[in-house]
């Protein structure tokens, strides 16, 4: 791999020279290392570019990791990578993704990830996203997630956008079966010019099925964001979306929660809260001696935390 | 030793709310300043933490004229305020805002001990969001200890922390108070309408309608002042109005 994957690598996937375990790393359309572990194994795709990752029942708080990277502008990614989780699988992905451009022309990646969950199954999903370079191409990353949870099984989704990303489409759906548990913990900081949108829609469809969508945005520059998030109770289920941006500078979001409820035993919340940064904020931590820069930038830092 | 000397503040609106504060809060004691709601005891309090700009007079700390200074130089300068109203925060935690107060990372048993002083179990609160998660009580109790954990502070200013905590946690804060006073060096100010926070203190100060109407020590003032409570007119006795 070449040294801005590694850099990449570095930020994104908590890369240190090496995977432990199993892992494959995308750079720019190709395949720049992969290995299967007893319980993980990691085939390509038939019909798609991509690969398929096989979580045996006997992994048990097994990490695997499958950053990618796009190092130069005019490279467009576009990767199909499907998750089989079995049953009773507990099992940690990391998934992160870096575009560096130092050209005119776009770097995109665009990955699209499906989950077929078994029952009982545990799935923490890291995914960080990062914009680096200095050419005036457009930095890219669409993410397509597309997630089934069968009978009870748990799944937390944490992605987080440092910066330097132009543009990114998130969009995410997910259905649950009876007792399945879904939490989505969303960080997101745009600047510049930079857009940023995401779409999230969740089908709870099994009885007792739940779903916890928090989202927390910072919008600096001149920076657009959108946020759509759909919760479909279909049956007695709960669910809690919550979106909170901080606007800086000329930062525009527009926030669209929206809950359906298609059973009188559902029981869905949405939360939703955007401004700047409280005045009274950055007063108290100034009188704990920070500047008032500091005490924004450790507001801002905490709340994407 | 902090000086107050011809403070007046007017609100933006054009309200006259301190209307020429003289008051001298002696080193090393703990002074209560109390008096009647809307009296300007917040406010006073506000213009030391350099949160509020006096339209006259001057303060110092120490013999330095600390009047210019903005919010951020005081507290360098060693002023640690507790707000009356205790802000939130989204993602920042107790021990954030612990380590932040202190200017260093504090370990866990520190940590321990100063939410201890205020009468939370640390290891329920530390990694907690300062949000809205947190009752009214437990928000006081941690603004609070956000200035026991000051460490370089001299100058500590409580804007009635005893609104919304239990008596249990009083206790336990008035512990802290005593602890502080015995230790010296540290000068306290604090806003209180409680008798037994006025019954540790070194001195009473009696703010009305924007100014110091009474000022002694606590064996002068505080009996009028709980006579007056009954309903007696008797006049409080203004001792020695600097240096207590």
């Amino acid at each position: 791999m070449n040294e801005i994957t590694s850099g990449l690598l570095n930020v994104v996937s908590d890369w240190n020279g090496s995977f432990k375990g199993a892992y494959n790393i995308r750079e720019d359309g190709g395949c720049a290392g992969r290995q299967s572990s007893e319980n993980i194994k990691i085939e390509p795709k038939q019909d798609n570019p991509g690969i398929v990752i096989r979580i045996s029942s006997k992994a048990q708080k097994e990490t695997v990791y499958i950053p990618a990277c796009v190092t130069h502008a005019g490279v467009n990614d576009l990767v199909y990578n499907d998750f089989i989780v079995e049953d009773g699988a507990d099992v940690i992905i990391v998934a992160g993704c870096g575009v560096h451009s130092d050209g005119e022309e776009e770097a995109r990646h665009n990955g699209i990830h499906r989950f077929f969950i078994g029952k009982n199954a545990r799935v923490l999903y890291k995914e960080k996203h990062i914009g680096t370079g200095k050419g005036k191409g457009a930095r890219r990353i669409d993410p397509v997630t597309d997630i089934h949870m069968d009978e009870a099984s748990y799944m937390e989704m944490d992605t987080m956008q440092i910066s330097g990303v132009t543009s990114t489409n998130r969009l995410t759906t997910a259905s649950l079966g009876a007792g399945a548990k879904l939490v989505i913990r969303e960080r997101l900081l745009t600047d510049g010019d930079e857009t940023a949108k995401s779409d999230f829609t969740v089908s709870l469809d099994g009885e007792d099925s739940g779903v916890d969508l928090v989202s927390r945005s910072v919008a600096k520059g001149n920076s657009y964001q959108e946020y759509h998030s759909v919760i479909k109770g279909n049956c007695r289920c709960t669910g809690h979306s919550e979106c909170d941006a901080i606007l800086a500078d000329n930062g525009r979001v527009n926030a669209a929660p929206e809950l359906f409820a298609g059973n009188i035993d559902a029981s869905l919340i949405h939360e939703a809260a955007i401004g700047k940064i409280a005045g009274e904020q950055i007063i108290k931590l100034r009188t704990l001696g920070l500047t008032e820069e500091e005490a924004e930038q450790k507001i801002i830092d905490g709340f994407l935390k | 030793m902090l000086e107050l000397k011809g403070i007046h503040w007017k609100t933006p609106e054009g309200d006259e709310i301190l209307k020429g504060v003289d008051l001298t809060v002696p080193k090393g004691k703990l002074t209560v300043v109390t008096g009647p709601n809307g009296g300007g005891k917040t406010s006073l309090a506000k213009i030391i933490a350099g949160l509020y700009t006096p339209d006259e007079g001057t303060i110092s700390l120490n013999g330095a004229d600390i009047t210019p200074l903005d919010i951020t130089e005081r507290a360098k300068g060693g002023i640690a305020y507790a707000f009356q109203q205790p802000v939130r925060f989204k993602g920042l935690t107790v021990r954030d805002l612990l380590n932040l107060s202190a200017e260093e990372t504090l370990p866990d048993n520190e940590i321990c001990r100063i939410l201890g002083e205020v009468g939370l179990c640390a290891n329920e609160y530390m990694n907690r969001e300062a949000d809205s998660s947190l009752s009214g009580g437990e928000s006081k109790r941690i603004e609070i200890a956000t200035v026991l954990a000051r460490k370089n502070a001299q100058m500590l200013v409580f804007d009635e922390p005893e609104a919304g905590i239990d008596l249990w946690s009083f206790s336990n804060l008035i512990n802290a108070f005593e602890r502080l006073k015995n230790e010296g060096g540290r000068t306290l100010l604090v806003i209180s309408h409680q008798e037994r926070i006025m019954e540790i203190a070194d001195c009473i100060a009696v703010v009305a309608n924007g100014t110091v109407t009474e000022f002694g020590n606590r064996e002068d003032i505080l009996p009028a002042l709980l006579e007056r409570e009954k309903g007696c007119k008797c006049p409080l006795k203004t001792t020695k109005r600097e240096g207590c």
